[in-house]
């Protein structure tokens, strides 16, 4: 067993540097990688490069590394619950990259599948197309997007086990497979890590050999952005 | 003239047996409202779930299981959760049956515009621009006018493009709609409103063929 555990989020977010590019999971604030984004903030690291399909709340999630100013660009397909973000992007303060949903998971997904880039449907004939390849297939028009390519990706999942196996829960799946192994190291971050043995292999979502290194993250705020319920 | 409701429950028709559907944000989300009881429909979620069910009883919400707007969600019994990758793979691949959405504008051939006004609203487009780009069954929800009175329907879109002729049908306040290589043919009235209000509030090219049925809803 090849063990992928190390004891704190500092030892998982080691040689993270300055002006790096990373890949944070997530959809809205859930399945965010909370502890690794707290460290980021700790570690003071600027001139980030982030993709992420969304940016938080103003207080919450990346809008914490934004309120910083740690952020130098930002890779995302939707920003609209963030004022901050809509201010520093309105002012040029900060680069923002917007692309489709669909893309940005494929993106992800062709660097952790070793495909240099691909071919998609989404955004031809609009602004997200300009000034790249495009090419008919069956009569349809097609944009080439290229894999993506990043330092570090952060990731968060339900549970884990010390060889970096990991299980997602619910809609906090979202990104965070696509994300694995789509870095130079990915840091998988987990609600409850457990011993080998203690998962089942039939149920791992993603196999260790994605993950460089894993951690128990310390709490979850797990904050939700639009509360609706029914009444009973 | 039809409210929001009315809009979603005019589009709920359009809903077969057996459809698996993607609902936008806005009007679109009240659509799973009014969806006939005897069909079996599943609702599609691009955040990565199958199968969402109605909203949580309060208590019950849970953090890790929202839909697409962002809200808090429950599941109905043989739904399923899946990565964002696998959630475009079904948009994409054209296993989603029907894609419903909002707009701020809708051009004659089919053009939509949804996702930016430049210099004041930058959200970004979300999944907007895979759905219109795959789906072959859209259908369009909105008013037929802006806030300002202006037409939502037009020759040619004046906002940056979220799709080229992808729409296929549109419903408002006013009228049931199908682009055609020709226009806009006008297929239904909503509850009194006339032909000519439909024309004076159309920018684009109408086309009205015979007596135009009021809609049933």
């Amino acid at each position: 067993m090849i063990l992928k555990k190390v004891d704190s989020v500092q030892k998982a977010l080691e040689g993270v540097k300055n002006n790096m590019t990373l890949m944070l999971g997530g959809f809205g604030l859930s399945g965010i990688p909370e502890n690794a984004i707290a460290e980021l903030v700790n570690l003071e690291v600027n001139g980030l490069t982030c993709i992420s399909n969304n940016a938080g709340v103003d207080d919450f999630g990346l809008g914490l590394l934004l309120q910083k100013r740690q952020i130098k660009k930002m890779i995302s397909s939707y920003v609209g619950e963030n004022d901050e973000f809509e201010r520093q992007m309105l002012s040029g303060e900060l680069e923002v990259e917007l692309i489709p949903q669909g893309t940005l998971a494929e993106r992800c997904r062709a660097a952790q599948a070793g495909f240099p880039a691909i071919y998609t449907p989404a955004g031809y004939g609009t602004e997200v197309a300009e000034g790249k390849e495009t090419r008919e297939f069956d009569g349809k028009m097609h944009v080439l997007e290229h894999a993506f390519k990043a330092d570090f990706a952060f990731v968060k999942a339900w549970k884990g086990d010390v060889a970096g196996n990991l299980i997602f829960k619910g809609t906090a799946r979202n990104f965070n497979p696509c994300m694995c192994g789509a870095a130079k190291i990915t840091v998988a971050e987990v609600e409850e890590l457990l011993p080998v043995g203690e998962l089942d292999p039939n149920q791992v979502h993603i196999p260790g050999i994605f993950v460089q290194r894993i951690f128990k993250g310390e709490t979850y705020e797990k904050r939700i952005e639009q509360l609706t319920v029914r009444t009973r | 003239m039809l409210d929001k409701n009315g809009i979603a429950k005019r589009i709920a028709k359009e809903v077969q047996n057996g459809y698996y559907v993607n609902l936008g944000i806005g009007i679109p989300t009240l659509v799973a409202n009014y969806v006939r009881e005897d069909i079996e429909v599943e609702f599609q979620s691009e955040n990565g779930v199958l199968g969402m069910g109605p909203f949580p009883f309060e208590g019950d919400e849970d953090a890790d299981v929202i839909n697409a707007g962002k809200q808090t969600i429950t599941t109905l019994p043989g739904a399923s959760f899946f990565d964002s990758a696998t959630s475009f793979a079904m948009i994409r691949g054209k296993h989603v049956d029907l894609t419903i959405l909002g707009a701020m504008e809708v051009a004659e051939n089919g053009d939509i515009a949804n996702w930016k006004i430049p210099g004041r609203m930058v959200k970004g487009m979300g999944g907007a621009m895979d759905l219109v780009a795959s789906a072959e069954n859209i259908i369009v929800a909105m008013m037929h006018t802006n806030k300002r009175g202006a037409s939502k329907l037009l020759k040619k879109c004046s906002l940056p493009l979220t799709g080229v002729g992808c729409v296929k049908k549109i419903v408002t306040n006013l009228a049931v709609l199908e682009v055609t290589p020709k226009g806009f043919k006008l297929l239904e009235r909503a509850p009194g409103i006339l032909v000519k209000d439909i024309e004076k509030a159309t920018e684009g090219t109408l086309i009205v063929e015979g007596d135009i049925p009021e809609m049933i809803i």
